[in-house]
């Protein structure tokens, strides 16, 4: 039996009619109509479902949908500062290439999002240890890191301006 | 996902009249990080999930050196590894929840969730068992206290009756001089279960060992105290001779098997140098 769900996803109120045994990560791409959430694993090990659920890190495969009843999502469609202005991370993954065949890319992204809210002057320890659980099969990590690591310095930069 | 019943009960009473009703295919649902595995993964026939989430009174979260420490059932792996209060007091525990999954599944996964799963090689297990922790259990009517070390009677099986809920954990205050060590051993750094894990609390007293648990992971059916071992430095100076004879015993008292992780021999030969390790480490972290 289907309930009526409301959440407010990237700033905007949405009402879903949803099966109780529906995952956040599928209602989001389907009765969401927002596919950057990637599907890799569906069973939480690797990273790339992560969205943001009230100010923290989750995969989203791992939330039932109806669990996510007057909560604050933030997904990688949410994150732009204007349409076309991109994120700061987006810029830095772009100007680093850290992105391949970019399946993992919208989950990192979140992920380093949510790791520079909490923490934004991370060591290259802290941003490994922060991603630890988002898979790449293609980077190597490297240019994932540096650009996330720009990132947080150009942040300061600008703060401190 | 396969197709369950969904209960959100709004008190214990009612969450424990549902599953004494419904038996052994329903399940409680905290954090999911597990739960949902299990049923997509079909490793658990599950027709109805009953989230004790909007359920009130389940997220207390106290740590400080009257009381030592109280987890709620809801209360997130994440929200007690980065608690200073429990990083001063327990960083054994605080080592341990660091190690379960991604930050990603420690934001969902809650640590009475990870005890009740009774899994044999769960990272909190160890220090909360070296460092004595008990479970409160709701029974419907009324709550009973359970030795962390007690709950556990096989891989993925507790004590727990059915209706049972286990409503929150607490680990009493540290002794005066008293140190604590956890030690995991795995092939990686991160997203890894553990190999083996060991755990040592220890109290000194004018240079002898006054008190001493030790707890192994992952090298038996259910996380174990090494008593014999304990024994053997119980009210004696700490020489390398003795801690020698105390890694012995923790190997003989393990009961380790061979999986696509370790082999058996190789396993109860880590419990003999993790044992040493962390006995040592614990004496160091005594102030
Ligand atoms: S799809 Fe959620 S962690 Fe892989
Ligand atoms: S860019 Fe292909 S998985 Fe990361």
């Amino acid at each position: 039996m289907s309930q009526i769900v409301s959440m407010t996803i990237n700033g905007e109120e949405r009402e879903l009619a949803l099966e109780p045994y529906r995952s956040l990560l599928d209602t989001l791409r389907n009765e969401g109509g927002l596919t950057g959430t990637k599907k890799g694993c569906d069973v939480g090990d690797c990273g790339a479902c992560t969205i943001i659920m009230n100010g923290k890190p989750v995969n989203s495969c791992l939330v039932l949908a109806v669990e996510a009843a007057g909560a604050m999502i933030e997904t990688i469609e949410g994150l732009q500062l204007a349409p076309d202005k991109p994120h700061p991370l987006q810029e830095a993954f772009m100007r680093y290439g850290s992105a391949q065949c970019g399946f993992c890319t919208p989950g990192i992204i979140m992920m380093a999002k949510a790791l520079l809210d909490e923490n934004p002057n991370p060591t290259e320890d802290e941003v490994r240890f922060g991603i630890a659980g988002n898979i790449c099969r293609c980077t190597g990590y490297t240019k994932i890191i540096e650009a996330i690591l720009a990132t947080a310095a150009d942040l300061q930069r600008a703060k401190s301006a | 996902m396969k197709r369950f019943e969904y209960h959100e009960p709004a008190s214990l009473e009612e969450a424990s009249r549902l599953l004494a009703e419904l038996g052994a295919t329903a399940q409680v649902l905290a954090g999911g990080t597990d739960l949902l595995v299990e049923i997509r993964e079909h490793l658990r026939p599950v027709t109805h999930v009953v989230n004790i989430k909007r359920i009130p009174g389940l997220r207390d979260f106290a740590c400080d050196d009257a009381q030592g420490l109280r987890v709620g059932a809801l209360i997130t792996a994440r929200e007690v590894e980065t608690s200073p209060q429990v990083a001063r007091l327990f960083p054994n525990l605080v080592s341990a929840v660091g190690q379960l999954g991604s930050i990603q599944v420690r934001n969902r996964a809650t640590v009475v969730g990870n005890i009740c799963r009774a899994s044999p090689s769960a990272d909190t297990l160890p220090p909360l068992i070296a460092d004595g922790a008990r479970l409160s259990v709701f029974n419907g009517n009324g709550e009973r206290s359970i030795a962390l070390e007690e709950f556990f009677t096989g891989p993925g099986r507790t004590v727990l009756r059915p209706g049972e809920i286990v409503t929150g954990i607490s680990v009493p205050p540290p002794g005066a001089h008293s140190g604590r060590a956890y030690i995991k051993h795995g092939r990686r750094k991160a997203m890894e279960l553990a190999t083996v894990g060991v755990a040592v609390t220890l109290e000194r007293e004018a240079g002898h060992c006054r008190e001493i648990r030790i707890a192994l992971g992952a090298v038996a059916p259910t996380p174990i105290r090494a008593r014999e071992a304990e024994a053997l430095l119980r009210g004696e100076a700490f020489t390398p001779e003795r801690v020698a004879a105390v890694a012995e015993a923790a190997m003989t008292e393990s009961t380790p098997i061979s999986n696509v992780r370790a082999s058996a021999e190789y396993r109860r030969e880590m419990v003999g140098v993790l044992t040493r390790r962390a006995i040592t480490l614990a004496m160091e972290a005594i102030q």
